[in-house]
């Protein structure tokens, strides 16, 4: 690619805009411009210089802004497609049924909501894609723009060229009284008090200011890349667990992901506000408002050498009580208080009784979790289990069966002894039903007596080891956005003629604002000429010329 | 030239690194979901477990045997069907140095026991109260098989129903040669 | 008098205040040349007022917060009272940077306008749900609608850039759009009105129905009813019968907010425009005549500079700490945090195509409007329509 010679005699590369020795305009088009184009002070786009191969293609597509900015939008408009209906994941149905309960709760829209694959849609490969081109552009176009910027600002000359110069946006020329040595003096201590570095080079000086906020947006898209990278590492296997596990009232059990660890959960706690609701919260439907959800667990751990099922062991790690916003945190996991269920049976007390006296021989006591074969309830009565089905679901060839292994509706086969009938009697109780009597008429039943409840709590269990990647990633970006948008560079360039003419130029990126009041501090303690803001005087006539729909490149700079 | 060349070569670098990470994403997004039980071919995690009769099953002493390790609960219908087909295999393969391990998910020592008794149950049950070993082996749906052969490793999952003859050609699969 | 009903006529007086200021800078516009630096004795009362309007309602937010004994901003209505107030201590910031009048004139009632909105929910103070009880909830809500409320003086400059820049003489799309968010404007007048009536008369009528899940509920209309919900069966009606029977999919007892609000806006927009024969974009424009345009771009730019960081803060990086405490996970894809990341990709898009595209003037000022669009939508539509995690009322 053919370099192109300034004027200065300095060699540039191809598609600069500007010198980057004397800063003379190399374009027609910024030839054209009363205002040049700052915004990588002139330097050549990386892309713009190559364009032959298809790697240089892709390369190019990714590199523009204009790209940049439409995956930007795309991805906005998918992103806001997602919230027309509960995703997936919020919807109480299993797989199996989620299609069904699209269609029967949002019609028609929600089948076809569920068919397109929206309800799922950020797991989505397009979706994924879509962000993942977002992720490339912002490389390709930082890579591209940063390092000549970099480049540019790092290798600046004092000196410009009066071309240069005068298609700043702040000009100024004219006479200055003083000498050429005394306005340089005065207006490089005017500067240095602003606190502005301030290079001499003969007759010109050049005084900047905040050059770093320039990398701000690069160091921003380095953090966010971070944190894209983050988010794409849990996936990897051994970086990122999640499990939920169940666990009843005074259960120990395996935590699920975490080798080696066991949670006993002690005790759940259910606490509600006091509040009673009044006013308008009562119109509104405002409820009692829960205060507090709470596990009171004990972690053990296993010894090193112990291996799954071997529970002889267990060592205590620690007392916590797991609570909302409280997660219990070990060895890189969390385990947080994500649900609960109130109430299920743990034991059932049962009198035996003669179902015409009512009189009672002694109760006993099934606790749920460890049923006993017999119980003695001295004086020569006894009762057998014989059958025990926690979730009663009727009966197969005679035989009782369970639905499930929880106690939802438990139901005894019991065989009922005592000194009257010493061969027992068979009564079959089910919860809240009549008990049947299989062998004949008994003397004897069993009348339920009391309950004793507990509860369970839903835990989940996490571990995210990409967590301190996101939040390095996290605190670069806000670090960069901040440098990027908190401050700006200003720069100001100052020639002096022997002949006392002199030539000023002034560039900011952003707040031009805050510029000026700096000028009018130098331009008056130097008695400088006063400068012109060559984009007001055009700005003036926006109303009448074109209704300022112009397509104009900005002033700012990136 | 050289210096263009250099330049083409980086930028297929970074592009190439990058559309890797994107297919890895979507890829690994896809494939999530699916991970099941343990891996075959991976080694059978090991466990320890008591069975009904206070008697210590641990897996590694089965080294050099196959085993047949069958995960079940009592409210589990298709579990109760196959239970008396893996009993009569089970007596079969005892001798060929295949051992059938049933492994209950924490239920009762009374609702077991009774199960094992109804049906006449000669080989070894063990119950796993607090899930370890179904979550060792990340076990979701009942009856789930794992087929471990001699090596210890892992040579084949089953889940769902199995008939006689799929019992037996199994313990015939891991059976040492 | 107890602390909360100190707070409540702190809140009033504020009210009040950003009222007479409203008048005020209105007055100054009139009298100066309102190009900023040389303020008027009328622009100086202005400022003057809205700070002493500022600081009762500061007086408001710290007088509750130790009344509730947490940040008050865990509601509908302490949000967004929130909203308002940060809105006019973004706006009395701006100022002092650009001592911009014609601002206040457009900010002080765009502030009045939320703060009434804020009025129609339940202002009894509720205590907090266990996800909520964190310091994380201080943290983020006041940075996110902290971040949101310089946001939102972009728009403000934006608006007052068009009323000044679109010709209304000669019929376009932009004089069209312009006069849109005036009639949106307008309409939230209307459902503030309607609502605040039927709520002296103490309206109400109830209905039994049938909800999408196919349980049986209660409902308490405040309005007169137009809608009916799904299956209604009247348990104690007044006024009128609803018009129409709505499937369960939509919640028809809102739907009726809507329309009255629609309803009454739109009479008030027309009476507006039979009095004053013009449209109400032109009603202002004389008062925005003479505010200097390049001030006013960098101004609506400045305050997304400066709005952004603290927006990203507040409604991403600090959503994400709390939600990996709270939920377990730093991101969930909820409607809430969907919409923020949303706002945040088009501010994101608005610096972009400012930087690189030179959309500046005009442009910019269209897009200030559709980012402060977006931050509404946020906050009214994904809490009331789009139930989530965050849905508060």
């Amino acid at each position: 690619m053919e370099k192109i010679i300034c004027a200065c005699g300095h060699s540039n590369p191809y598609g600069t805009k500007l010198c980057e020795k004397c800063g003379r305009p190399l374009t027609e088009e910024e030839k054209q411009n009363k205002v040049v184009d700052m915004r990588y002070d002139g330097m050549a786009i990386r892309s713009k210089t190559y364009n032959k191969s298809f790697v240089d293609k892709i390369w190019n597509f990714f590199s523009s802004v204009k790209v940049g900015i439409s995956l930007i939008i795309t991805t906005l408009i998918a992103a806001s497609i997602g919230t027309l209906l509960p995703q997936e994941f919020y919807v109480k149905a299993s797989d199996m049924e989620k299609g069904a309960y699209y269609a029967d709760v949002y019609g028609t829209f929600g089948k076809i909501y569920y068919k397109l694959g929206l309800s799922d849609l950020y797991s989505s490969w397009w979706f994924q894609i879509l962000v993942g081109m977002l992720a490339v552009s912002i490389i390709v176009a930082s890579l591209d723009r940063g390092i000549p910027l970099y480049k540019s600002l790092k290798n600046q000359r004092v000196k410009r060229h009066e071309s240069f110069m005068k298609r700043q946006r702040i000009v100024a020329e004219g006479q200055v009284t003083a000498s050429a040595e005394e306005t340089l003096d005065k207006v490089a201590q005017k500067m240095t008090e602003m606190r502005y570095s301030v290079r001499r080079d003969g007759s010109a000086l050049l005084a900047e200011k905040g050059r770093f906020s320039r990398y701000g947006p690069y160091i921003n898209h380095v953090g966010l890349i971070i944190f894209l990278s983050g988010v794409m590492l849990r996936l990897v296997p051994g970086f990122y667990v999640d499990e939920s596990i169940w666990v009843r009232e005074g259960e120990t059990r395996a935590i699920a992901g975490m080798d080696g660890y066991f949670i006993e959960n002690r005790d759940f706690v259910l606490e509600t506000h006091d509040n009673t609701p009044q006013g308008e919260q009562v119109k509104q439907g405002v409820n009692v408002v829960a205060k507090n959800f709470q596990t009171d667990i004990t972690l053990y751990k296993q010894p090193d050498d112990a291996l799954p099922g071997d529970t002889e062991n267990l060592e205590k790690v620690k007392d916590y009580s797991i609570r909302v916003n409280h997660p219990l945190k070990e060895d890189g996991f969390a385990l947080y208080q994500m649900d609960y269920r109130l109430n299920e049976l743990k034991q059932m007390n049962f009198e035996l009784i003669n179902k015409t006296t009512e009189k009672s021989l002694g109760e006993v006591e099934i606790d749920l979790t460890n049923p006993k074969k017999e119980y003695d309830l001295g004086n020569g009565s006894s009762v057998q289990i014989l059958v025990y089905t926690p979730d009663f679901d009727g009966f197969e060839n005679g035989e009782p069966q369970t639905k499930t292994s929880i106690p939802n509706n438990p139901a005894f086969l019991f065989k009922m002894t005592t000194p009257e009938t010493p061969e027992g009697e068979v009564s079959f109780v089910e919860i809240m039903q009549p008990p049947l009597e299989p062998l004949g008429e008994n003397k004897y039943r069993m009348k339920f007596a009391a309950a004793e409840m507990r509860d369970m709590s839903g835990i989940t269990v996490r571990k995210d080891s990409t967590i301190p990647i996101l939040f390095v990633g996290g605190v670069i970006f806000m670090i960069g956005v901040a440098i990027g948008s908190y401050w700006n560079h200003r720069r100001l360039w100052l020639q002096v003629e022997p002949d006392g003419r002199v030539l000023m130029a002034a560039h900011v990126n952003k707040n031009m604002f805050s510029m000026k009041k700096d000028l009018d501090a130098v331009t008056t303690f130097a008695a400088l000429p006063s400068y012109n803001d060559q984009l007001e005087k055009d700005e003036a006539g926006e109303e009448s010329t074109n209704g300022g729909n112009k397509e104009k490149e900005g002033d700012n700079t990136l | 030239m050289e210096k263009k060349k250099k330049r083409l070569v980086l930028r297929t670098v970074i592009l190439a690194v990058l559309a890797l990470a994107i297919g890895y994403t979507v890829y690994g997004t896809a494939t999530k979901e699916k991970v099941e039980l343990v891996a075959v071919g991976s080694e059978a995690p090991d466990f320890t477990l008591v069975d009904l009769n206070g008697e210590k099953h641990k897996l590694s002493d089965y080294k050099g045997q196959g085993v047949f390790l069958n995960f079940w609960g009592t409210w589990c219908k298709p579990c109760e069907k196959e239970m008396p087909a893996m009993d009569n295999q089970y007596q079969v393969f005892k001798d060929q140095n295949v051992q059938t391990l049933a492994v209950n998910i924490a239920q009762t020592d009374f609702e077991v026991q009774n199960f094992v008794d109804r049906y006449n149950l000669t080989f070894p049950v063990v119950i796993d109260k607090t899930k370890s070993v179904m979550t060792a082996y990340n076990v979701g749906q009942l009856p789930a098989t794992v087929l471990i052969d001699p090596e210890g490793k892992v040579a084949k999952i089953i889940t769902g129903e199995m008939t006689e003859e799929d019992i037996a050609s199994y313990m015939e699969l891991v059976k040492p040669k | 008098m107890s602390l909360i009903d100190i707070s409540g006529n702190l809140l009033f007086v504020a009210f009040i205040a950003y009222l007479v200021a409203t008048l005020l800078f209105g007055g100054s516009i009139k009298q100066t040349n309102a190009t900023g630096k040389n303020t008027g004795r009328w622009g100086q009362l202005a400022i003057v007022v809205t700070i002493i309007g500022f600081l009762s309602q500061l007086g408001y937010f710290i007088t509750r917060w130790i009344y509730t004994g947490h940040a008050p901003v865990s509601n509908m209505f302490e949000f967004t009272t929130a909203f308002g107030m940060f809105i006019v201590g973004a706006f009395i910031l701006i100022y002092f940077i650009y001592r911009l009048t014609a601002l206040g004139l457009v900010a002080l009632p765009v502030a009045l306008l939320i703060i009434s909105y804020a009025a129609m929910f339940p202002k009894e103070v509720s205590p907090l749900v266990p996800s909520l009880q964190s310091h994380w909830l201080t943290i983020h809500v006041i940075t996110a609608a902290l971040g949101q409320s310089i946001l939102a003086i972009s728009a403000v400059a934006g608006l007052i850039y068009l009323l000044k820049v679109v010709d209304l003489s000669k019929p376009s799309k932009q004089r069209f759009w312009l006069e849109a968010v005036m009639y949106c404007l307008v309409v939230v007048v209307g459902f503030v009105a309607v609502t605040s009536t039927f709520s002296a008369m103490d309206y109400e009528s109830s209905y039994n129905y049938v909800d999408k899940e196919g349980t049986s509920r209660k409902i308490i209309y405040n309005l007169p009813p137009i809608f009916g919900m799904n299956e209604y069966e009247v348990v104690e009606e007044h006024g009128m019968s609803p018009l129409v029977e709505m499937p369960a999919l939509i919640n028809a007892k809102k739907l009726t907010t809507v329309v009255w609000s629609l309803l009454v806006g739109s009479i008030l927009y027309l009476l507006i425009r039979l009095i004053a024969r013009r449209r109400i974009s032109a009603i202002f424009q004389p008062l925005v005549k003479r505010v200097n345009l390049q001030l006013l771009d960098e101004v609506g730019y400045r305050s997304v500079l400066i709005g952004f960081p603290v927006f990203s803060l507040g409604a991403l990086i600090f959503a994400m700490i709390w939600a990996q405490i709270a939920w377990s996970r730093f991101w969930g894809w909820d409607p809430k945090e969907v919409w923020a990341l949303i706002t945040w990709l088009f501010y994101a898009a608005f610096l972009h195509l400012r930087l690189s595209k030179g959309w500046e003037g005009r442009k910019s000022a269209w897009l200030a409007l559709i980012g402060f669009g977006i931050i509404l939508f946020n906050l009214i539509a994904v809490n009331l329509i789009l139930a989530g995690l965050h849905s508060y009322a």
